[in-house]
């Protein structure tokens, strides 16, 4: 949310990572990798809403667990179905 | 003889004729924006092919970017602006209020902009012809409005749209309606300014409204509590740009011999019956007004140049006390037309009769005789408070 400032002639707000807090907490489905399966083809990363799934230094899939709210559209869209969604109550 | 002074002003203009798209575009090419966003829609279109032509020879060194919308199209050219490019659209009718949200947008983000609305109706019934009612229906979000006369004003509003609308005073979005068709495919004469004198006016924008090193979300939500004052702002800087637009105006008039003000007062001083018109049939309200004064009867026009910021203060000097008949090309249903409703507020209080008068809706002709015919049944106690010439 902006902040007023004296000399904005329009409303700022600085993005910062987790400034609504860890929105992971909202998950009641979380998605696992099967990095068996995985290609490495990118899908998930470039439809995932949240921008959660970064690549590492192996350009493997990696989500970040702390943000991501477990929509289901990496798991949706992965085209040899290498992601699950799992259930997160216990 | 000319003088020494009178002699460098004509060195300065050039004189040819032009339909009013390519003076516009002329106009834009002279400016030279960094970025232009397009899509076409009668009757602005031939401006942008023109502006488009420009730049694929070359002349104007812009990027040039079609984009699938109106509504697009200034989302493209606010980020280009925020960015600090200097940069233009045009657009008319549903393609302005297809574009409507984003107008909200970029007068709220107070960003320079210039857009030229080549005035016309809206359907239904579907209309290519011209009326304001698409550029009246953007009153209030809080872009400064200007309307030209003719080809020459639509040339030199454009010019001065850019340096008013950039001026760091002001920093608003600006658009120049001028009639769809009657200005937009008409030839006629048009004294252009020389490029070194548009650069001396027109120095390149250099200043940008985004800090690239810490960037940051524009136009973030803001809750009850802050809102208002973002609000507060664009108000006082709307009023305040009454004072800077004249100023700019005085400037532009001294290099380019022009006579240019918020209104403008054609044989309005000691007139008994005073026309209040905006826009192209200001031109035939002044052959009226010519005609009956020859009849002995003292009419006057006020043309009202710069519609937002309103000139309360112009229309009230001139007007007060007179009788008043607003000619309108736009209706508030429900209501009355447009400009009355700005007129009898900025006389509230005086007792002054005014008089609304809503014609040529949809391009439909109005002759100086029928412009005479009001002020004569205005004399004579029979003209209503508000009449529709149909």
């Amino acid at each position: 949310m902006a902040e007023e400032n004296e000399k904005e002639l329009v409303s700022m707000a600085k993005p910062s990572e987790g400034s609504g807090g860890k929105t992971g907490t909202w998950r009641i489905k979380r998605p696992e990798i099967d990095y068996d399966k995985c290609t490495k083809c990118d899908t998930c990363v470039m439809f995932c809403v949240e921008n959660v799934i970064v690549k590492d230094s192996e350009s493997k899939p990696v989500i970040d667990y702390d943000y991501c709210k477990g929509c289901g559209v990496c798991a949706d869209v992965c085209p040899v179905k290498a992601i699950e969604m799992l259930n997160e109550a216990k | 003889m000319p003088g020494e002074e009178e002699k460098q002003m004509q060195n300065r203009r050039q004189i040819g004729a032009m339909v009013g798209n390519h003076a516009v575009a002329y106009a834009v090419k002279q400016a030279k924006p960094t970025v232009l966003s397009v899509y076409p829609i009668t009757p602005q279109t031939t401006m942008l092919e023109k502006l488009a032509d420009y730049v694929s020879t070359g002349e104007l060194n812009a990027r040039l970017i079609k984009v699938e919308s109106e509504h697009s199209v200034l989302a493209t050219i606010y980020g280009a602006s925020l960015a600090g490019a200097r940069v233009f659209t045009a657009t008319a009718s549903q393609g302005l209020l297809y574009m409507a949200e984003m107008v909200y947008w970029a007068g709220g983000a107070r960003v320079p902009i210039v857009g030229a609305i080549a005035t016309r109706a809206i359907g239904p019934p579907w209309s290519i012809w011209t009326d304001n009612q698409d550029i009246m229906a953007m009153r209030d979000t809080a872009w400064l409005q200007a309307m030209a006369e003719n080809v020459q004003e639509a040339y030199d509003l454009t010019l001065l749209a850019f340096r008013i609308s950039e001026d760091k005073r002001v920093l608003m979005p600006m658009m120049l309606g001028f009639d769809g068709f009657v200005l937009t495919h008409t030839m006629e004469r048009l004294e252009t300014l020389d490029d070194a004198t548009v650069d001396a006016f027109l120095p390149k924008r250099d200043y940008a409204l985004i800090d690239f090193e810490d960037p940051k979300g524009i136009g973030a939500v803001a809750g009850p509590k802050t809102y208002m004052d973002y609000k507060y702002k664009a108000k006082q800087a709307m009023d305040s740009a009454k004072l800077s637009i004249k100023e700019i105006m005085a400037e532009y008039n001294e290099i380019a011999g022009t006579n240019y003000n918020t209104t403008e007062c054609y044989k309005c001083e000691d007139a008994e019956y005073l026309l209040v018109a905006m826009g192209a049939w200001s031109g035939d309200a002044k052959a009226a007004v010519d005609e009956l004064r020859q009849q002995g009867k003292k009419a006057g026009l006020l043309k009202i140049t710069v519609f937002r910021p309103f000139p309360n203060e112009d229309v009230l000097k001139q007007a007060k006390g007179k009788e008043v008949i607003v000619l309108d090309r736009a209706y508030s249903y429900g209501s009355s037309g447009v400009l009355a409703l700005e007129v009898k507020s900025a006389l509230y209080g005086t007792q002054t009769k005014v008089h609304s008068v809503i014609a040529g809706l949809g391009g439909r002709d109005v002759t100086p005789q029928q412009i005479e015919k009001l002020v004569e049944d205005c004399a004579s106690g029979t003209l209503e408070d508000e009449r529709w010439l149909l």
